[in-house]
């Protein structure tokens, strides 16, 4: 069978940031009319081709040429004006506009420069009907479901006559009819000709939808596969490649948990998380898997203090508590490891040292200085045992690489010597090489006495740590299952998507 | 110290403008006792301002601003001249007068950490409720004492320094160590330079805002005292009028960035001190009534233009960049020349 040209060639893009390679030598090719997935662990890349590509980040080696010319964008507007339009994960839209002020936010039909809004209401309605969409366009984006909403952005997104479509995970807060209804828009959209690069951590789901796919590992190119001719296994042993072999669980001999530190008993908090049960023995990692939303962090959360429970209690030790604030979580000796390190972890105008001591600072009050020989002495010995890098403590935490800043946030809290240590996606966004060394620490914590509860999106990662799984969806705890080998990701994939083993 | 450098060029350059127009500038003389000179002038007359300023940049450090410092000075003079007409003793008025400051800087802090409101809407109730309540305790009139020891306070000397002078250097040094010798400095920075994250790390910022707002407000009291005590009268209607506008501008000039976080003592005292070398260089250069205001605006529009890293690299072309923006950025430059 002829192909057609490709609408898009990137040849041989590079990428480097302060310290890490992102991108060496990666090829991708677009073609008209097919769906194109682009495949990698977190931290293989994806995020940062797709921006090479939008001219979020310029390229330092390698062309990209569209429809046979060489183009550079100097930003993502520009990318769009010559046919490249992304979707992100989140949606950018403005809730408290209508849905077609949305669709046509910045490019308004006017009509001597008045924005003509009878207009732009039938041409959204057109738009929306080329993508089979019957909905209200005059009503609040905020009243459209968030599948409604990821639609829209797609509809404002291929407004502009678009060649080229970058959808980044949209289906990763959608449930499966959700799913459907974008997967029939993207079957209308391939059949107008349009060119779909379309990433997601849902195997099913890129089985499903693409022709064709892209394979990133490490910031390099694995290589370009037709989806009907590799089969599910070889894709994810392309996808992890050599560390398949560091795959088997990181604990060595079965070990007995029979010190409950942890309880919670119907603890709860409405619109956040259904009324769950989970006990945490002393040394025991406890994984908690589960779809984006399904309210991993909001259990993480309710733990900590960080949020009110409205129903349930909480026992630590055996004695009933009350986790109202972070801060009595912390006289508990429960430490957390928030998922948005920019949001709710780092300091960022604070250097490395000051990060690292302040929730220690915080526990003695600001009358009570960690004198600095102290602080010389905490800081240096985790900058070494982490490796964090720099190695200057001095150095502001905002300059540091995303691998780098996440080990200052567990400094932090490993310096209080926790009982129980809550984290949240601490391999996110990280380089391959500090991830093992994040989870190679959890290991080493456990057997120490420490308790963990470790959440993570990627199941390998769940699976390699945890001596035990909870599973989350729709904001309920489903399952609570031990990790024996019984326990594979196939098996977590199926209880997310049945909610629970009969 | 690299961020003190520009604040210090300007004020030099102040200095140096002075010295062109009048060579005795920088001379220091001693009579009767006391220390005379255009410099000694500078710090006395500036010594309010720096107060007031210390006690802002804390609290904008916190991510916040305080609009009813000048209210707070006003208010606090008038109680303590309101005690000392009714034959309290200069003890009982100053107690008097600054724990009332203290107490409405809490209710500040309560605003804005309890119960939510943006910092300059909380304070903005105030700032103008404030001018009203310093004309309840002055009736509507200008209260004039005559105490000598109330006196010394805004115009008398100690050492041969003028007291205000010592004052500051009081406030300053128990400022400094509460901030960068104990950890009160580090908080307030983590909370300022995110509020969330501090609360995650168990922080008690609502605390520590109630505190800055309290201890913003005890300077302006302080200020207040000095004001009053200089001329011997409260005047509720003008006394500090528009110092917050001065102070928060000191602090700007001194590198604390309005939106919270890193703050600098030493870079808030040097603006302070610029904007009072300022209003004596508009006399002693000459400069006609009717334009100070203008030529005010212009050097602190250039002093807050030389302090940003983006516009120096722009045009002191410190990094070869595209050919477009280039022309432009030197158009900038002949404006603000």
């Amino acid at each position: 069978m002829a192909e057609p040209e490709p609408i898009l060639r990137m040849s041989g893009i590079g990428k480097q940031f302060p310290g890490v390679r992102a991108l060496d030598g990666v090829d991708l090719r677009l073609l008209p009319g097919e769906v194109h997935a682009l495949m990698g662990e977190n931290g293989a890349g994806k995020s940062t081709l797709i921006k090479v590509l939008t001219g979020v980040h310029p390229c330092d080696e390698g062309t990209v040429e569209l429809a046979g010319r060489e183009v550079a964008f100097a930003g993502p507007l520009e990318a769009q004006q010559a046919g490249i339009s992304t979707v992100y994960q989140e949606v950018n839209l403005c809730a408290n506009l209508s849905v077609a002020e949305n669709i046509f936010i910045g490019r308004e039909p006017r009509r001597r420069g008045r924005i003509d809004f009878r207009r732009m209401r039938t041409r959204a309605a057109e738009l929306l009907a080329r993508l089979e969409l019957d909905v209200d366009v005059a009503a609040p984006l905020s009243s459209c479901s968030l599948a409604i909403q990821q639609m829209v952005a797609i509809a404002r997104a291929i407004d502009v006559d678009a060649r080229v479509l970058i959808l980044d995970e949209p289906t990763s807060s959608l449930d499966a009819g959700e799913v459907e209804q974008l997967f029939r828009v993207m079957r209308r959209l391939k059949e107008e000709g349009i060119a779909i690069l379309f990433v997601s951590h849902f195997l099913d789901q890129i089985y499903e939808i693409s022709d064709r796919m892209t394979i990133l590992r490490n910031g390099r190119l694995v290589g370009e596969y037709r989806t009907s001719e590799l089969s599910q296994v070889e894709l994810v042993a392309k996808m992890i490649g050599k560390e398949l072999a560091d795959l088997e669980r990181l604990h060595g001999e079965a070990r007995v948990f029979d010190r409950p530190l942890v309880e919670a008993r119907g603890l709860g908090r409405a619109g956040a998380v259904e009324p769950f049960s989970l006990t945490i023995h002393e040394g025991e990692v406890v994984g908690l898997a589960g779809l984006l939303g399904s309210g991993r962090t909001e259990i993480a959360r309710l733990l900590f203090g960080a949020d009110h429970a409205t129903t349930g209690e909480v026992t630590v030790g055996g004695t009933a508590v009350s986790l109202r604030t972070p801060r009595t979580a912390m006289a508990h000796d429960i430490a957390f490891c928030s998922e948005n390190r920019k949001q709710d972890g780092l300091i960022p105008d604070l250097t490395v040292r000051e990060n690292i001591i302040l929730a220690l600072q915080a526990t003695r009050g600001w009358t009570r200085p960690v004198p600095r020989e102290q602080q010389d002495e905490l800081v240096g010995r985790y900058v070494k045992a982490l490796r964090i890098s720099p190695p200057n403590p001095d150095h502001l935490v905002r300059d540091l690489s995303g691998g780098n800043q996440q080990k200052v946030l567990l400094a932090r809290w490993l310096i209080l010597e926790p009982k129980l240590l809550i984290l949240d996606e601490p391999t996110r966004g990280i380089d391959v090489g500090a991830k093992t060394e994040i989870q190679r620490l959890v290991a080493e914590l456990s057997d120490g006495g420490m308790a963990v509860l470790f959440i993570s999106a990627e199941l390998e990662e769940v699976l390699r740590l945890s001596h035990r799984v909870g599973v989350l969806r729709d904001r309920r705890l489903v399952a609570d299952l031990p990790n024996d080998d019984a326990l594979t990701t196939d098996v977590l994939l199926e209880t997310i998507a049945s909610g629970g083993r009969a | 110290m690299r961020r003190l450098l520009w604040p210090l060029a300007v004020l030099a350059a102040l200095i140096l403008l002075n010295v062109a127009f009048s060579p005795g500038f920088l001379s220091i003389q001693m009579r009767e006792g006391h220390l005379y000179g255009s410099l000694i002038d500078i710090l006395r007359f500036g010594a309010p301002l720096i107060l007031v300023s210390l006690g802002m940049t804390l609290v904008i450090a916190t991510g916040g601003i305080d609009l009813s410092v000048g209210s707070v000075v006003a208010i606090s003079g008038a109680l303590a001249c309101l005690q000392i007409s009714e034959d309290a003793s200069v003890f009982t008025a100053v107690v008097l007068a600054l724990g009332l400051s203290v107490l409405l800087g809490a209710w500040n802090g309560f605003l804005v950490a309890g119960i939510g409101i943006q910092p300059i809407i909380a304070t903005l109730i105030l700032m103008v409720a404030g001018r009203g309540l310093a004309q309840l305790i002055t009736d509507g009139q200008i209260i004039t004492v005559n105490s000598p020891a109330y006196k010394l306070i805004g115009g008398g000397y100690l050492l041969t320094l003028p007291f205000g002078i010592l004052l500051v250097l009081v406030v300053l040094g128990v400022t400094a160590f509460l901030t960068r010798r104990l950890a009160l400095g580090m908080l307030i920075e983590s909370v300022g330079g995110n509020a969330e994250a501090s609360r995650l790390a168990g922080i008690r910022a609502r605390g520590i805002i109630v505190m800055v707002y309290a201890f913003a407000a005890l300077c302006a009291g302080v200020a207040g005292l000095m004001i009053s005590s200089n001329v011997s009268s409260a005047d509720g209607n003008n006394a500090g009028l528009w110092i917050e506008l001065d102070a928060i501008l000191a602090v700007v000039i001194g590198g604390t960035s309005l939106a919270g976080g890193r703050f600098s003592l030493g870079g808030t005292v040097v603006g302070a001190l610029i904007i009072q070398t300022l209003t004596t260089t508009i006399y002693s250069v000459g400069v006609p009534p009717e334009t100070t205001l203008l030529f005010k605006a212009l050097v602190v529009a250039a002093v807050c233009l030389i302090q940003s890293p983006s516009f120096r690299d722009k045009v002191f072309r410190r990094r070869g960049t595209a050919a477009g923006p280039r022309p432009a950025a030197e158009e900038k430059v002949r404006v603000t020349a």
